[in-house]
């Protein structure tokens, strides 16, 4: 059973968001994502500058066996992206909540974070693409 | 059990599954008038004999032509050897294999060939090839758009100096993906493509500028100034050069502050006889960087287990048959059996074999200029150094003088005026290390005579 920690919310395209204290979310991929894609070997995050849209194909997380997209859970600009990625790409695989954060946004509009699927959400989400 | 994939019973069986009278209605929807009937005007076959009989006769009609002609593809010396050892069964295939780890013999000589190129290049990266230099620059262009994440655009800068089949394969293969492809003119006394052509374009949202190297009329690029330009403007880099004229000039890997970003070319002159309609193949290099961008395949060296050395497939992650429609590229193959030829090629003449077949290019080139320009009318069309290529203005139309010429067996080089408007006395010539003192001569009289 994969990890889906409370304080979170969640895109159905299995990206998680951590809202801060200053309003800015930190975005990563989660425990499920990472452990359905396998090994990550590389991590391509957006440009810190760029403008993102919710929905928005904003990077590429590939691993031995795939490739995929990172999608915009909120609108916004990003404000960083995660420099250890890039040498250490096995981060999103080991602490896909902490150290395997991906890119930090500043969001356009923060009731957007509301409308982000809760924990147990996202768990339901999960257990009817297992059935 | 017969080798034959169906059955009609299966055949039956799998049309009454989904519910289709015959394999023809499968294509009901292909409007009755594109189908193709009989084609009644195909002659019966025939024997053998008669085909082979045939066919040798219009192969004579050819004749064995004394080659002046460049223009993208180049007489070069290809050692017997090339061709008998590429030909050997272990070698004969046109694919990259697709259970690639089990043909470690392959799989090394596309290795060999990455590393030969990426020197050759001064690039990080080659892939194992692409299908031909023309589609190759279209990759490049393709690939800069995708990896240049300060353009937000889909143009590229392309001097009108860059061979014309080649902008038009861009076209193609680009333009039904939104990709405009700007022209650069060439300064019409230099046959150059200079950085004052290109202060139009400051502050302009491009992907990249094509830099060619040397450009379709022979001519040496200034590539240093051009490169820093294109940096200064984030636009990226796509060198397209001949390789063997990287013998001796700067590899692009080198060129201004920060070398060249993408590279390719036509692999043709590393040991592929000149052919109508080819094979021939593309190489492509880039940067570290940009490795992930790269379309085609990339083979790479590990180890097992044991710590014995293996070769495999790398990078596969971004083809089409696992990103989809996402895919970098189309191409998850190689031009295998022209770039075995070109692998074994390189290795027979050595680094000092290329520099020995580029320098005789040259110097035969100058040998060549010296005896056509010393005819009364003919003079070189531009000042712009050269490689082994270079356009000569002439008295009378080029095409004319080109059409006379082939009459005796001469091919004198291209008519620009096929390509460029205005450029009618134009022709482009080319002498490779093949060309003889002898031959020339004759060129050089032929053309006297032609042109009284």
């Amino acid at each position: 059973m994969s990890q889906i920690p409370e304080e979170l919310r969640y895109a159905t395209s299995h990206e998680w968001v951590r809202m801060e204290d200053d309003g800015n979310v930190y975005v990563g991929i989660s425990d499920h994502a990472q452990d359905s894609l396998g090994d990550l070997v590389f991590v391509e995050p957006p440009e810190v500058g760029d403008e993102i849209s919710t929905g928005d194909e904003c990077g590429v997380v590939e691993s031995v066996k795939a490739a995929s997209d990172i999608y915009a859970p909120m609108s916004g600009e990003v404000i960083a992206v995660n420099e250890n990625l890039e040498d250490s790409p096995e981060l999103v695989n080991q602490d896909p909540y902490g150290d395997g954060w991906i890119y930090q946004l500043k969001p356009a509009n923060k009731a957007e974070f509301d409308e982000l699927l809760s924990a147990d959400d996202y768990a339901t989400t999960l257990e009817d693409d297992e059935d | 059990m017969p080798y034959i994939p169906h059955t009609p019973d299966e055949v039956r069986s799998m049309l009454d599954t989904i519910g289709a009278e015959s394999i023809e209605a499968l294509f009901d929807e292909i409007p009755a008038h594109l189908k193709a009937d009989k084609l009644d005007k195909l002659p019966e076959g025939r024997p053998e004999m008669e085909v082979l009989a045939q066919m040798g006769e219009r192969a004579a009609r050819d004749g064995q032509p004394l080659c002046f002609l460049g223009a993208g593809a180049y007489d070069h010396h290809v050692p017997a050897a090339v061709w008998e050892l590429a030909t050997r069964g272990e070698f004969y295939t046109a694919y990259t294999p697709y259970q690639a780890e089990a043909s470690q013999g392959t799989l090394q000589t596309i290795y060999e060939f990455q590393t030969m190129m990426s020197r050759l290049t001064g690039m990080e990266v080659s892939n194992a090839s692409v299908y031909d230099g023309a589609s190759g620059l279209a990759e490049a262009v393709l690939m800069a758009l995708r990896a240049n994440r300060k353009s937000k655009s889909r143009r590229v800068l392309v001097p009108d100096a860059v061979n014309p089949r080649y902008r038009a394969a861009v076209e193609s293969i680009t333009s039904n993906q939104g990709v405009e492809q700007e022209l650069v003119p060439f300064c019409t006394e230099a046959g150059q493509t200079l950085t004052d052509s290109l202060k139009p374009y400051e502050g302009d949202d491009y992907a990249a500028l094509v830099v060619p190297q040397p450009n379709f009329f022979g001519s040496i690029e200034e590539v240093d100034a051009l490169t820093n330009w294109a940096h200064e403007q984030n636009m990226l880099v796509i060198a397209l050069v001949n390789p063997t004229a990287l013998a001796l000039l700067t590899p692009p890997g080198e060129w201004g502050q920060q070398g060249a970003d993408i590279v390719v070319g036509e692999g043709q002159p590393l040991g592929c006889p000149i052919s109508s309609g080819g094979p021939y193949f593309g190489f492509m290099c880039c940067t570290r960087k940009l490795v992930r961008q790269m379309p085609g395949r990339i083979i790479a060296k590990a180890e097992d287990t044991e710590g014995r050395t293996g070769y495999t497939m790398t990078l596969q992650a971004r083809e089409q048959h696992i990103r989809r429609s996402k895919a970098t590229s189309n191409i998850c193959t190689n031009q295998g059996l022209a770039m075995t030829a070109a692998t074994i090629h390189m290795a027979l003449l050595g680094p000092e074999g290329l520099t020995n077949t580029a320098a005789q290019s040259h110097s035969k080139l100058n040998q060549l200029l010296d005896k056509l320009t010393a005819i009364d009318g003919v003079e070189k069309a531009f000042t712009a150094p050269g490689f082994h290529e270079a356009v000569i203005r002439l008295p009378k139309p080029a095409q004319a003088v080109v059409d006379a010429l082939s009459e005796q067996n001469i091919l004198a080089g291209y008519p620009l005026s096929q390509s460029y408007h205005g450029q009618d006395d134009q022709l482009l010539i080319c002498a490779t290390e093949k060309r003889t003192e002898d031959e020339m001569d004759r060129f050089a009289n032929a053309l006297q005579e032609v042109l009284q």
